[in-house]
């Protein structure tokens, strides 16, 4: 694919014995939004994870903008401008809501013309933090949490968004919420991968879905085909 | 405060250390003061891999003696004067404050501190068995007559003064720039730390390495001081257990709290040395931090903060 932006080819990861992903390919065009599904434990998160830097692959590549970033940190993929977000939350505690966003304004966000608190108060505001910029995490609820997440990622000016799980536990009306600010942000040019167990959520969002199942990609395709897919109903459901 | 204000503020205390330097007091206030500045260096030093980066070290005794042995060895050799026993001292710690830095990709939390421990018995193995720097049996040093000033204990006591200001001005600004704020985002969370653009790993090994340095800067007048030295002195549980609860019981999260645990305790143990026993020491320092670390997890800095607040 020539416009890809992140190309993930024949990645593999084990864990001792347990092969967690075999050679898994995987293609994100600039401005796509794309579902990443499979049941727990089929190698989501740790794809997620080879692909952010926090573990290091046992085989294949992957390209960022055509560069191979396979070696690469995870803080520098971070600066190249490839962001997640945690499943369950992890804000730095010590700081203020705002402090929170000025660590990867700080470090990861190209340097811009003003002030980064300034940069900061804006990503609060779209995302609807700004009222509680001065607390400290431990007084956030858990949607304000996950807000956090994401406005976090936000600052670090990221070209690819991945969200890991920022819905689970919320309420349906909390979920819209998080759906509303993700399709604004994909608005804006954010490419964005969505990993989610919430069904409604993901078939709603994604323009295109990626299963995987035991560590292999097993069927891709828009939300419509994938429903219907007999292969993604056996992996979920089972014979 | 500013920058400029914190420098006046820091002249000025050298300023009254020299004042106070050419008062003809009991000669034990030098000598006290002395040791009670020496905590200074290392709280704040411990300080800055403790509580900015949140690893603990039990491994100070291992870098003050580096500093000492250090010295030791370089009089032996060279007769090297004080000022470059002081750079020397530092520098051969930071090596071993770089070293422990690497330990930091495999070890975390309290298998971190395991392992410096280890390190401070096993680096005290190594100098019992080195006679060159007096072995088990330790090293005199004969001290000549001091130079500039009227005794030993004014110039120690004088150096002492600016050696505690200098670390505590530097930790001071680590602490207030883009290190101490990524330092702060590591120690709340490494993992998201990392992700948020944060060169973790570069930013530990700063840590370790300068709070090596400045506990080496501590223990390199230490022969001077004491005029003998041997292993189980320089190694002494002391260092490490003070280290530890200076800090925590002034707060660790910024350069004030260590400055007025280590005050605070490092005079009280001397006071009670003299009064009362010098066995005592340990157990003031336990009690201590027994109380604080249930009523007051943040120390005394953490304190005020909340108290404000109302």
């Amino acid at each position: 694919m020539a416009d890809a932006l992140l190309e993930i080819d024949g990645v593999t990861k084990r864990f001792g014995g347990f092969l967690a992903l075999d050679r898994v390919s995987l293609q994100v065009r600039a401005g796509e939004r794309l579902g990443l599904i499979g049941p727990n434990g089929s190698g989501k998160t740790t794809l997620i994870n080879c692909v952010s830097g926090a573990l290091p692959t046992d085989g294949g590549r992957i390209l960022f903008e055509g560069r191979d970033i396979t070696r690469l940190p995870a803080h520098q993929r971070t600066r190249l401008g490839i962001v997640r977000s945690f499943q369950i939350p992890k804000p730095f505690v010590s700081m203020t809501v705002l402090e929170n966003l000025g660590i990867p304004l700080e470090y990861a966000a190209p340097p811009r013309s003003h002030g980064a608190a300034a940069g900061a108060l804006d990503i609060l505001k779209m995302i609807g933090l700004d009222a509680k910029a001065h607390l400290r995490p431990a007084g956030l609820t858990q949607i304000e949490m996950r807000k956090l997440e994401l406005a976090r990622a936000m600052a670090a000016r990221p070209k690819l968004l991945v969200s890991d799980e920022a819905m689970a536990g919320l309420s349906s009306a909390e979920v819209d919420d998080i759906l509303a600010i993700l399709f604004r942000l994909n608005e804006q040019g954010i490419t964005i991968i969505m990993i989610e167990h919430i069904m409604r959520a993901v078939m709603r969002f994604s323009e295109r879905v990626v299963v995987l199942d035991a560590g292999n990609r097993i069927a891709e395709g828009t939300p419509a085909e994938i429903v219907r897919n007999p292969a993604v109903e056996k992996a979920y459901l089972g014979e | 405060m500013k920058t400029r204000g914190a420098l006046v503020v820091g002249v000025a205390v050298i300023g009254l250390g020299v004042l106070l330097g050419g008062l003809r007091v009991n000669p034990y206030v030098y000598f006290a003061g002395y040791v009670v500045l020496q905590y200074v260096v290392i709280a704040t030093a411990w300080n800055v891999l403790g509580g900015y980066a949140g690893y603990v070290n039990f491994g100070t005794p291992a870098f003050f003696a580096l500093g000492a042995y250090t010295s030791i060895f370089l009089i032996e050799a060279f007769k090297a004067p004080l000022p470059v026993l002081i750079v020397c001292g530092g520098l051969v710690a930071a090596l071993l404050g770089l070293g422990i830095g690497y330990l930091t990709l495999r070890l975390k939390g309290v298998f971190f501190s395991i392992a410096t421990f280890a390190l401070s018995v096993v680096l005290q193995t190594l100098i019992i068995n080195w006679e060159y720097v007096g072995g088990a049996k330790g090293y005199t040093l004969i001290r000549p007559p001091a130079p500039f000033f009227r005794s030993w204990g004014v110039l120690l006591f004088t150096l002492m003064v600016v050696l505690a200001v200098v670390t505590v001005l530097v930790a001071r600004t680590i602490e207030r720039s883009w290190i101490g704020r990524g330092l702060a985002a590591l120690r709340d969370n490494e993992e998201a730390a990392e992700c948020m653009g944060v060169p973790t790993l570069r930013l530990k090994l700063f840590a370790t390495t300068l709070s090596g340095f400045f506990l080496g800067v501590a223990g390199a007048p230490f022969p001077y001081y004491v005029t003998y030295v041997e292993p189980s002195s320089a190694f002494d549980l002391n260092y490490a257990v003070n280290a530890l609860a200076m800090p925590m019981i002034g707060g660790t999260t910024t350069w004030l709290g260590p400055v007025i645990g280590a005050v605070l305790l490092g005079t009280a143990q001397q006071v009670a040395t003299v009064t009362i026993s010098s066995e005592l020491n340990l157990l003031i320092v336990g009690v201590v931090l027994v109380l604080f670390v249930v009523l007051a997890p943040e120390g005394i800095t953490g304190l005020v903060r909340r108290l404000r607040r109302r």
